[in-house]
């Protein structure tokens, strides 16, 4: 399909659309206002904002679809200028699907599972595509190919359960190519997914975009994402565009204070201080007064902003910014300011972990009767930390890894195989947490994920609080009230908070109140499990802040568990890098993030996305675009001529080292696209010169040979 | 500076009214409330109020339509229809009403005991409750029967016994989710005890959806319990019952058909008031009811 | 004792009966071939008609037409079998007389000769096991509308009946399947109180005649038919799920 490059009519063009539901009074309580946004041909656009930002319900729109209780308010949403909601269900099924396609946001549950994958992209061929049905067959495998599934002909054959994630979304990719389409809709297409595959489905979208012209929208609440696969960025606070610019100007200084803060409030491999916390929380619809939404939030708002809304206004830039100073917007800093970490530490240790094996299969009560022996398989081995008196380790790996598995076997939740936990240079932890003393229980605190699930939904904050100041220190009356309201300054929430149910606080506030439910027991060891990936960035922040502070003032010690690296820099002293339940990595933070790092910490690093390219290290840059141009996997640039400390020097020889790395990526991860052939035309081509079945990796060697790590700092290869 | 709070969490009495309150506010609730009420005043008082003895026969007026005496009519034996359907659900709810909270305290410590054990034990009783549960329940009760009699010293613990099965099995899923949730964890990793935590932790929310549970149990309790009385199986003769009253009346609905009308109405008012309050007990308490077929 | 008995019950002897002294095999048979005219004609009429309402209810969800059929239904499963019996044999029978009341024919006579006698207890039957049915099949069915998959087929252009018969009702029945069995087995109880009412000479009429009469041998033997019944069923409809789901079946595959 030929399209001219500079074609200035627009392929989607939504004006002034509003989008509301009727609330509990009666009222029309709007999730969209005012939106206006024309996305041309060959443009990809990324909508960015946090949850409740209504970025989806605008996506959605773009194709005339509403999710049940909303209604349009007023303004319309046109596909090369049909009025979408005017349409009657034959116009709509024609073009959905076909001329507009849409990649959905989770599509291990967006494919019918009784259906296989290749009837399902078979649908969609005879639907939209003008292919006689003789043809639909080859067509299905080329498109599997294209978007560089393995085996096409197998994948086809499959029910949608028996891919795995990243497999799930490629063949929602493949089935929106198959009409063909001229405007691809993206509907947080990489949420969910491991960072590797993520990385891996984002350049594939960049490809297909650059090579078929497609128009995309990409709707991400991730920078890092949309820098990634979008020439414009549009960025949506409370139903409302407040910045619309190149993804340039957008992604690296932007002409919004909202756009700014969230920006600050991200973590940076490259930043060296703690991101910025965006305090308060959007208005919910219907909420937003008189003047700016982000009023509330704003560094620099004036009288002016409280009264009067801001229209979206065109500044020299080129950028569109609703803002009533877009001439002040620049003061406002773009990172944090504050230090974080660099505080002298004691030699004192305070957690010594030794030759730690831990397995998930726990014998059961039956077992546990009949006293019988398990015999259970290690999934976490070898794993020995010693950890300072006030020292933070941060502890990364991707999902499955054992990260949070470590982190339940020091509380005593699930029992090691084999090894032994020391606390403060003491005798031994006992394993089992109904073993322990009082004394050792007090001293290990434990902070989960999601707060939601940490939190009985039955008690009050009090309620919650009280439990460790009960059983700890016996506080009771006066004294316990007392000491929970200081609790909660201490994380910055009021007293007032503590009549509230875990139900009537935002994300942010549940993880304070489990933060200081933590902090209640005066630990000396607080062990972090994933506990802001639950939450939107700018709330992360604010937690992370809130974790620094308190370190300072109670000398506690973290042990913080993210698969976030750039979360994990931003607070560690030193970094543990783990791969399949094995310590690949271990040293102080600005080793390991470094530039000659453990090759699968380069995969690691390689993988994060920052919504700043430009500020990436150089060696991450040039790991980013090997990986996209499939030159080979990604490696150091330069590696080292003479042995890493602590490494036998035979081993170190690239050659092997290379083959180690290769044999490294997680087996059943679709990562023999890296090798793939790119650049061809896939619509003219039609995937026919694809290479088949030569990709196939080894299973991970099972840690063979590196048992042999003594001090802090080294390197495990062999 | 600590602002005075009082964090006392509303007693168990302010819930208990809160939770009617927000039933009472749903039209259909509301309806099913105040039938059940109505019954179950009805069975207090009803000896007072009725009309006639209900076991008092008048042989000139057997199978008489309604009258002025007899507002609605006479059964074979003579004896006044309104009477004995007012007082025909008092049996019934006697014993139902101490069946159901038997069934459901016997059947939740079960249940929530094989949750919290896990395991194989846990699945070696599961086979067996779905065993049991898998054999049709008139079969089951008819055993019984056959085994230890009828009467009512006999139909309560066989009815608190059977209904109490499928109880294991709600308390035990409404355990296993909550313990899988990191708030226990949570209290296991701070060191509290088994039973504290069964207590705070636990068994708060495992309480609602064994609530509701029980309000379905009621009212399965009240078909089979009429069912047996239909069948002869139950109340014994004198007593006013409204499933006896449908088998007796039932040879004469040609004559009489009021004497089979009446019963009717007195029972599936009291089964729809159950049902509807359920629901929005079920509502209310923001459990998710799926329609169960009856085990 | 009783291996020897259930040895015996394998081979279709159950022995005799404690008063008669007849054979109960010979009893049971023409009893429980009346059981199942009566049940397999509430099954053949129930479940289409289960299928087809619950999915009109779901589909046309609180339009009028959900609104007759869910109420109904509800109606149907709270009230007990015994009142909606009696009140039809009521209507049906001794007000509009189109249909007789009470079964007068013996055990013993030939199918044919059940008509128009079996219409009534059938009907009542299907009545309470298409209102059990129904319910299922239209909560699974409004589940799987909201599902994301039947939104993503609907933004991919499938047009509307497409997408039901394609994309939601494989989905939907499948769960249905294990509920029609627990029904079947809810009606094999069920029957005991319709065959009861109206004087039909099955097996459930037989249990209850047996237990008045403290007849063990053939209240054991009839214990028995109806349970072997019922596992059986539960097993045919563990087996159809099985085959129908593509997930129950490749995990069973992988598992080798």
């Amino acid at each position: 399909m030929m399209r001219q490059a500079d074609n200035p009519q627009s392929v989607i063009a939504v004006e002034n659309l509003g989008i509301g539901f009727r609330g509990r009074a009666g009222g029309m309580l709007p999730v969209l206002r005012n939106i206006t946004l024309s996305v041309g041909a060959r443009e990809s656009i990324g909508l960015v904002g946090e949850s409740g930002s209504g970025k989806s319900t605008l996506a959605l729109a773009m194709m005339g679809y509403l999710k049940t209780g909303l209604k349009v308010l007023d303004g319309t949403a046109r596909f090369h200028g049909i009025d979408m909601f005017a349409q009657d269900r034959r116009t709509l099924e024609r073009i959905r699907g076909g001329r507009l396609a849409l990649i959905p946001q989770n599509s291990g549950q967006s494919l019918t599972p009784s259906l296989r994958v290749g009837a399902q992209i078979r649908e969609a061929l005879r639907l939209h595509s003008a292919l006689p049905e003789s043809r639909h067959e080859a067509r299905v495998v080329e498109l599997l190919a294209l978007v560089r599934l393995p085996d096409p002909e197998a994948i086809a054959r499959r029910y949608p359960h028996e891919l795995s994630g990243g497999q799930q979304q490629r063949v929602a990719i493949a089935m929106a190519l198959a009409g063909e389409p001229e405007a691809l809709l993206l509907d947080e297409p990489t949420t969910g997914l491991d960072v590797t595959t993520q990385a891996h489905i984002l350049e594939l979208l960049r490809d297909l975009a650059r090579e078929t012209g497609m128009a995309m929208v990409y709707v991400s609440h991730d920078l890092g994402a949309i820098a990634r696969v979008c020439d414009r960025v549009v960025v949506m606070y409370a139903g409302e565009i407040v910045l619309e610019g190149t993804a340039g100007q957008v992604l690296r200084d932007p002409d919004h204070p909202y756009a700014r803060g969230l920006l600050a409030s991200i973590p940076k491999l490259s930043d060296t201080c703690l991101p910025r916390a965006l305090d308060g929380r959007p208005p919910a619809p219907g909420q937003a007064g008189e003047g700016c939404a982000f009023v509330t939030r704003c560094a620099i708002a004036e009288d002016r902003c409280r009264s009067a809304r801001p229209e979206l206004v065109a500044l020299a830039r080129g950028s569109r910014t609703r803002c009533h100073l877009p001439d002040q917007v620049r003061s406002i800093p773009l990172s944090g300011e504050r230090e974080a970490g660099q505080r002298s530490l004691p030699e004192a240790l305070s957690l010594d972990l030794q030759e730690m094996a831990i397995s998930y299969a726990a014998p059961d009560l039956l077992d546990r009767l009949l006293r019988r022996e398990t015999n259970a398989v290690a999934t976490v081995d070898g794993i020995s930390i010693a950890l300072r008196h006030g020292e933070t380790l941060g502890l990364v790996g991707e999902s499955g890894s054992g990260k949070s598995t470590i982190l339940k076997s020091v509380a005593g939740l699930l029992p090691p195989l084999s090894g032994r936990v020391r606390l403060k240079g003491q005798d031994d932890l006992p394993a089992r947490v109904e073993d322990r003393t009082g004394q050792h229980l007090r001293q290990v605190q434990l902070i989960f994920q999601n707060p939601d699930e940490s939190l009985n939904p039955r008690q009050t904050v009090a309620q919650i609080l009280a439990q460790p100041l009960k059983l700890y220190f016996g506080l009771a009356g006066q004294a316990l009230q007392d000491r929970s309201a200081q609790l909660l300054e201490q994380v910055r929430l009021g007293a007032h908070y503590l009549d509230r149910l875990p139900s009537q606080l935002s994300g942010g506030e549940k993880q304070r109140v489990a933060v200081a439910r933590a902090f209640a027991a005066q630990p000396e060891l607080v062990l972090c499990d994933e506990i802001t990936s639950a939450l939107d960035v700018s709330v992360q922040a604010a937690v992370l802040e809130l974790l620094d502070d308190l370190r300072r003032d109670n000398d506690t010690s973290y042990v913080f568990v993210s698969h976030d690296l750039a979360v994990v820099k931003a607070l560690s002293d030193r970094v543990a890098v783990l791969y399949q339940g094995r310590l690949c990595e271990l040293g102080p933070t600005d080793d390991v993030y470094g530039p000659v790092a453990h090759p699968y910490t380069e995969v690691l690093l390689g993988a994060v996305l920052e919504p700043d390219r430009i500020s990436c290290p150089p060696c991450r840059q040039a790991m980013w675009s090997n990986s996209v141009t499939g030159a080979g996997l990604p490696l150091p640039a330069a590696l080292p001529q003479t042995p890493w400390p602590g490494l036998r020097p035979a081993s170190a020889t690239p050659p092997k080292l290379r083959r180690w790395a290769r044999d490294l990526v997680p087996p059943r991860r679709p990562w023999q696209d890296l090798t793939a052939p790119l650049g061809t035309d896939p619509f003219r081509a039609g995937g026919s010169g694809w290479p088949k079945g030569k990709h196939s990796f080894g299973e991970f060697p099972q840690a063979s040979g590196y048992h042999n790590l003594t001090s802090e700092g080294d390197r495990r290869c062999t | 500076m600590a602002q005075s709070s009082t964090y006392q969490r509303p007693g168990p009495v302010q819930r208990f009214l809160g939770v009617m309150r927000d039933i009472a506010a749903r039209p259909s609730g509301a309806i099913g409330l105040a039938l059940i009420l109505s019954h179950l005043v009805l069975a207090l008082i009803g000896p007072w109020i009725v009309p006639y003895d209900y076991t008092h026969m008048n042989s000139a007026l057997m199978l008489s339509g309604p009258d002025a005496g007899h507002w609605l009519g006479t059964d074979h034996l003579g004896r006044d229809t309104l009477t004995r359907t007012l007082l025909g659900g008092r049996e019934a709810i006697l014993v139902t009403g101490i069946a159901t909270p038997l069934a459901v305290l016997w059947g939740g410590l079960v249940g929530v005991f094989v949750g919290l054990a896990g395991g194989r034990l846990d699945e070696v009783l599961m086979r067996v409750v779905d065993a049991f549960l898998s054999l049709p329940w008139m079969l089951k009760m008819l055993v019984l029967i056959v085994t230890f009699g009828t009467g009512t010293e006999v139909l309560i613990p066989t009815l608190a016994f059977f209904y109490g099965i499928p109880v294991i099995r709600i308390a035990r899923a409404a355990t296993h989710d909550v313990v899988a949730r990191d708030f226990v964890q949570a209290a296991r990793a701070r060191g509290h005890g088994r039973f504290a935590i069964i207590w705070r932790e636990l068994l708060p929310n495992v309480r609602d959806a064994l609530l509701v549970e029980g309000a379905m149990r009621w009212s399965w309790m009240l078909l089979a319990f009429s069912s047996l009385s239909f069948l002869g199986f139950g109340v014994s003769p004198p007593t006013p019952d409204w499933g006896l009253m449908i088998a007796d009346a039932r040879g004469f609905m040609s004559f009489s058909p009021l004497g089979v009308l009446a019963p009717m109405v007195g029972l599936s008012s009291l089964i729809i008031g159950i049902n509807l309050t359920a629901d929005a007990l079920a509502k209310a308490l923001g459990i998710d009811r799926a329609q169960k077929a009856p085990v | 004792m009783f291996p020897e008995w259930a040895g015996n019950a394998l081979r279709g002897d159950f022995g005799l009966s404690a008063n008669g002294q007849k054979q109960i095999s010979e009893l049971v048979g023409y009893r429980l071939r009346n059981t199942l005219l009566l049940a397999s004609g509430a099954m053949l009429v129930g479940i289409p008609l289960a299928l087809l309402l619950g999915v009109v209810a779901a589909l046309w969800r609180d339009r009028p037409a959900d609104i007759i059929v869910s109420t109904t239904a509800i109606a149907a499963m709270t009230i007990p079998e015994f009142v909606s019996a009696t009140l039809m044999i009521l209507v049906f029978s001794v007000w509009l007389g189109w249909v007789p009341g009470i079964v007068l024919t013996s055990a013993n006579a030939p199918l044919a000769d059940f008509f128009p006698e079996v219409l009534l207890p059938i009907g009542v039957l299907t009545l309470v096991m298409t209102a059990h049915i129904l319910r299922t099949v239209r909560s699974s069915v409004i589940e799987t509308l909201a599902s994301d998959y039947a939104q993503m087929a609907l933004l991919k252009g499938v047009p509307y009946w497409q997408i039901v018969f394609r994309h939601i009702l494989p989905n939907a029945l499948l769960p249905t399947i294990n509920v029609v069995a627990l029904t079947i087995a809810w009606l094999l109880g069920g029957v005991v109180v319709i065959e009861t009412v109206f004087n039909y000479p099955g097996l459930g009429r037989m249990m209850i005649d047996s237990i008045s009469d403290r007849d063990l041998p053939v209240t054991q033997a009839i214990a028995l038919i109806i349970a072997s019944v019922y596992v059986g069923v539960n097993l045919l409809a563990d087996l159809l799920t099985m085959i129908a789901n593509p997930r129950l079946r490749t995990a069973h595959m992988r598992r080798k």
